[in-house]
């Protein structure tokens, strides 16, 4: 039952490369964010959170699809190993789905006084997602280990994937008909730091993203291999 | 609240979800380490039996 | 023999073990107008009738869900389902079948549902209608798939519901539009294009949601 990577054992692990990376990037990012970019002159400075939250939004959705294309690379060829990177994928997702849900309510609230809103479509896309992928969980951890669980989990994920873009549509159209748009936002016009800025951030979430992503594979696999380990000694 | 402050609190939300992150790796980590111990002392004694 | 014999065949043996059986379809019945006087009394007053019309879709949605927790109790309950899928019939043939005969009963419970909601709150025009049979299509279509990923859990009745909500958000938003808002079509297409996107998804990947 051995998921060893097979790039793994006596070659050196990229992980800390990848997190010293994602560390001077965020720290760059942030230095940018903070001390480069100027205030925006309608939404002030509440607007610099966006540098950090749309870019943690669209790691999420590369992390889901990532998560999908591990599944169907499972489906495909049906190696064992595309089953973990494909959870740890959404994992991460997951993660980093609640962080966008947590940035963007204090953003809500910073410049809109309320905690939440339904007129935000990105944020009601990411409540849809963290249900849908929150339910992933319940379901990988109420099936038995197994070619099934994995089988199941990555076609779960490819319709994660599908859902995203149906979703969005969905709520678009159902604006029209549920509240009437009181907030509204123009969208971001960028001037060219400020677009630098989100772009570095948006390197540096990435980067930190696969970084945590690597690292958690690493630590599944060293528990796997100890658990093989284990049942050989004992 | 102010508004800096509400940023404030977005980056430092991000902080510290990396910083629990970090230290559940470290949990994982001794956990592992108390793992590999036994398993090595069980390897010693087989060792030593053979 | 054919693949649209096959499906035929799975269809109409789950609809005579319901006809002899008797259990699914009342059950539905009596759920889905209950749930109507329900939500009677959980409309307060001076609620309009718009905010009615949304209630039908929550009636209809956990209605399902009620039937779908029970979709894959025969071949579950008999082991029959290992055998199916080692039947010579194409894996997506069993899914087929099995959402068609889950519309059957979904389609006869609306047909209770609906005047049964024209009595109680107001008329359905012919854009809700339309709305409930594109829907009706998307929910037996995805419903089906995910009863059998369900199926294979520890948990089964309680993660259905969890499974399915969150895909059912679109549908529901499609329905109430096509109820309700003043361009019914823009809706009715988006419901379409969830059946046809949807469908092909779970025709395309059900062999894997069986098979080890």
């Amino acid at each position: 039952m051995s998921t060893s990577s097979p790039s793994s054992s006596t070659s050196k692990s990229a992980v800390p490369a990848l997190a010293a990376l994602a560390a001077a990037l965020v720290g760059i990012a942030i230095a940018f964010a903070f001390y480069v970019a100027p205030e925006d002159a309608d939404q002030g400075i509440s607007q610099r959170i966006f540098y950090f939250h749309v870019p943690i939004a669209l790691t999420a959705y590369a992390c889901f699809a990532w998560g999908a294309v591990k599944g169907l690379l499972l489906l495909w060829r049906k190696d064992e190993r595309y089953d973990l990177e494909s959870y740890v994928a959404i994992h991460q997702g997951t993660i980093f789905g609640s962080l966008t849900l947590l940035t963007g309510s204090i953003w809500a609230k910073a410049s809109w006084g309320h905690w939440w809103l339904w007129s935000e479509n990105q944020l009601v896309l990411f409540l849809v997602l963290f249900l849908f992928y929150s339910a992933y969980f319940m379901l990988r951890f109420s099936i038995e280990e197994g070619p099934r669980r994995a089988n199941i989990s990555a076609v779960y994920a490819l319709f994660g994937v599908v859902l995203i873009p149906v979703s969005f549509l969905a709520i678009r159209l159902a604006e029209n008909i549920i509240h009437p748009t009181v907030f509204t936002r123009d969208g971001p016009q960028m001037s060219g730091v400020m677009f630098l800025t989100f772009c570095i951030a948006w390197l540096a979430m990435s980067v930190l993203a696969y970084a945590l992503y690597r690292l958690e594979l690493l630590g599944k696999r060293l528990d796997s291999n100890l658990r093989e380990l284990r049942e050989l000694l004992t | 609240m102010s508004q800096g402050e509400y940023v404030a609190a977005a980056y430092g939300v991000v902080f510290v979800a990396l910083l629990v992150y970090v230290a559940i790796i470290a949990a994982k980590l001794a956990r592992l380490e108390r793992e590999t111990a036994e398993l090595a002392e069980l390897a010693r004694t087989r060792h030593a039996d053979v | 023999m054919s693949y649209l014999g096959d499906v035929a065949t799975l269809a109409r043996k789950d609809l005579r073990l319901e006809l002899r059986a008797r259990d699914t379809l009342p059950a539905m019945l009596l759920f889905v107008v209950s749930t109507l006087v329900v939500f009677h009394f959980a409309l307060p007053e001076g609620a309009d009738e718009v905010a009615a019309q949304g209630l039908l879709w929550v009636a209809l949605v956990f209605t399902a869900l009620l039937g779908l927790a029970r979709a894959w109790a025969p071949e579950r309950e008999s082991g029959a389902l290992e055998g199916l899928v080692l039947a010579p019939c194409d894996r997506s043939a069993i899914w087929l079948g099995k959402a068609a005969a889950v519309f059957a009963f979904l389609s006869a419970v609306e047909l209770v549902a609906l005047p049964a909601f024209a009595l109680f709150f107001g008329s359905v025009d012919a854009a809700t209608v339309a709305g409930v049979v594109l829907a009706s299509i998307g929910i037996c279509a995805v419903g089906t798939l995910l009863a059998a990923m369900a199926a294979a859990s520890r948990t089964r009745e309680l993660v259905l519901p969890l499974l399915f909500l969150p895909l059912a958000i679109p549908l529901v938003v499609g329905g109430v539009g096509a109820s309700v808002s003043s361009e019914p079509a823009r809706y009715l297409a988006f419901l379409a294009l969830y059946d046809a996107i949807f469908s092909i998804l779970c025709w395309a990947s059900f062999e894997y949601v069986v098979s080890e």
